[in-house]
């Protein structure tokens, strides 16, 4: 990978990195097209890269953000029947899903 | 389509039925929708059968609320219990949530009349409507152009009169562009103000629900029914919010206001011009207006484009073929997982998706992320310090008037320019409005933007009020 400091352009590699991080298979096509697009976003965030803001705190939130706890009290949950119509595969009440991994089906 | 705040005067007192007013809304619909494509799916059968409810309500002696019969268009990125969602993505088409947004429910309560879900780039991620899975909706105004987007269809929905009122979701401009290139008015709350239960993420630290009307006092009643402490919601300000539409006619006498040149030189000549136009009528109406500089809003852009696309490559991890939406089949979960997100997503979530995961991938995080989460201090500090001098800020909303469909969709810098205006608010967390101002060159709308400090919705609705009071006629409908 090319190193944050060369702003920008986003190598093959970068390109298909970033995807199978985020779960998405592209075409060589869009390997290209995705990478030259992601390329110029990046470069212009090279002004901002470029600034010295070591002294500000970065902000993650616009408004201070406190834990909300309310009373321990039983309530209804959302409906159970409901809520599985709405899955691609349910088996005894669970969410069905292929084999994880290299376990045995 | 009248005025939200006419309709429902009429309607609690018997000299109109609810059902009339729906038979009408749905009338226009059936009779434009077609043409211009602002709903994914429209509740003719849930509508009628909500203003027979309300009409029985009236009869029986009881107030059906503050917005009794009023039609609304929802962003269908706003969830509705049994009726499909879909974010304008093929990953949710036919999903029917198992819950009411905080949002949905409020309207119910306040007596208005869902007339359907509308149409919005995939996942709130655009600002033209035309990343929609669905088809783009089309400009009322001048069919061969954009509404604005990712709201595009709810700003649609009220600039053809379908209904009076619409709701929208706001992360870098995405209720106040649309508005601008509509012609209506769309405003953006404080973060917190109005919950965002039920409204399907984008980015969680920037996005806001807000209203879409024709009118400024039409937004803010409908602000006033939305801006509710929510406990199913832990961003939701605690604090009450005073009520606003009782406040708007109050003028601009002694107001402070900033002409912020950062938010309108980089626009073209007409906008800028009406900008300008719109802080003298400000000033004749007794508006003290000086320029105020924040050059820091240049960096805005950057730094939002940084931090919404790793908020959003984190919140929707969740569509992964488990437990809801599209499951493409596969024999292990992991090549389930990417064929059901690369089937599900559209080309520009695929994008940001991607921005937003290198942005915080190892090695990157500084660079990036933490860099963009600092000049999002830098902004917030900004503001306050050109908050100390002026009341609220003026500029353009959106850099040009409405554009062609198919101008931008192929060059994402140049989509992305047209928030330029909107998202120091957003990452600020603060108020800001659309108001339309007259046209453009083209004949087509022009918006101004107000933007005012945490919490001073009720001022930024006086502003917005002098600016539509002071409004050169826009375009004839």
């Amino acid at each position: 990978m090319s190193s944050a400091g060369e702003a920008g352009h986003l190598s093959r590699d970068d390109v298909v990195h970033v995807a199978q991080l985020a779960r998405l298979a592209l075409t060589d096509e869009e390997i290209q097209l995705f990478g030259a697009q992601l390329s110029t976003v990046l470069d212009h965030a090279a002004d901002v890269a470029a600034l010295d803001l070591s002294h500000l705190t970065p902000t993650a939130h616009p408004i201070p953000v406190e834990n909300v706890l309310r009373p321990d009290e039983v309530r209804p949950s959302l409906d159970r029947a409901e809520v599985l119509a709405a899955a691609p595969s349910v088996e005894s009440d669970r969410f069905r899903v292929p084999r994880i991994g290299g376990e045995a089906p | 389509m009248s005025a939200a705040g006419e309709i429902a005067a009429a309607v609690r007192s018997g000299e109109r039925s609810a059902r009339q007013v729906t038979e009408e809304a749905l009338a226009e619909v059936a009779g434009r929708d077609g043409e211009i494509h602002a709903f994914l799916l429209v509740l003719a059968d849930d509508a009628l059968a909500r203003a027979d409810a309300i009409d029985q309500a009236v009869a029986a002696g009881h107030n059906p609320g503050p917005l009794a019969g009023v039609p609304v268009a929802l962003k269908d990125n706003l969830c509705t219990r049994g009726i499909p969602t879909t974010c304008g993505s093929k990953i949710l088409e036919g999903w029917r949530p198992p819950y009411d947004a905080t949002v949905v429910e409020l309207l119910r309560r306040a007596g208005a009349i869902v007339i359907g879900k509308t149409n919005l780039d995939e996942f709130a991620m655009g600002s033209s409507t035309e990343n929609s899975a669905f088809g783009p909706t089309r400009n009322p105004h001048c069919t061969s152009r954009v509404p604005g987007g990712s709201s595009g269809g709810s700003a649609a929905a009220v600039a053809a009169g379908f209904t009076s009122l619409g709701l929208g979701s706001d992360t870098g401009g995405s209720i106040r562009q649309p508005a601008a290139l509509c012609g209506v008015v769309g405003m953006k709350p404080t973060y917190g103000r109005v919950s965002r239960y039920g409204l399907v993420a984008f980015a969680s630290s920037l996005d806001q629900i807000g209203p879409f009307a024709n009118t400024v006092a039409d937004a803010a009643l409908l602000f006033d029914v939305l801006a509710q402490n929510d406990p199913l919601d832990s961003t939701s300000l605690a604090m009450p919010s005073p009520a606003t539409v009782s406040s708007v006619d109050e003028g601009v006498e002694g107001v402070r206001v900033g002409v912020c040149p950062d938010l309108i030189e980089g626009c073209a000549p007409d906008v800028a011009a009406r900008v300008y136009e719109a802080a003298e009528a400000l000033a004749a109406h007794g508006a003290k207006v000086e320029e105020v500089k924040v050059p820091e809003f240049a960096y805005g852009l950057s730094a939002y484009y940084i931090i919404a696309p790793a908020e959003a490559s984190s919140n929707l991890a969740r569509y992964d073929g488990v437990r809801y939406g599209l499951r493409v089949d596969a024999e292990d979960v992991a090549t389930m997982n990417t064929a059901t997100r690369t089937a599900g997503f559209g080309a520009e979530v695929k994008r940001r998706i991607m921005l937003g995961t290198y942005a915080l991938s190892a090695g990157y995080y500084d660079a990036y992320y933490a860099q963009a989460q600092r000049v999002r201090t830098m902004v917030m500090q900004a503001f306050d310090r050109a908050y100390m001098s002026v009341d609220v800020l003026l500029g353009a909303t959106a850099p040009t008037t409405a554009f062609a469909l198919g101008d931008k969709v192929n060059d994402p810098m140049a989509m992305y320019m047209n928030d330029v205006c909107t998202i120091p608010s957003n990452l600020a967390g603060h108020p800001a409005i659309s108001v339309p101002f007259g046209t453009g060159d083209d004949g087509l709308p022009v918006g101004v933007q107000v933007l005012a400090p945490a919490l001073q919705e009720a001022l930024l609705f006086r502003v917005a009020r002098a600016v539509e009071a002071a409004a050169p006629p826009g375009v004839s409908r």
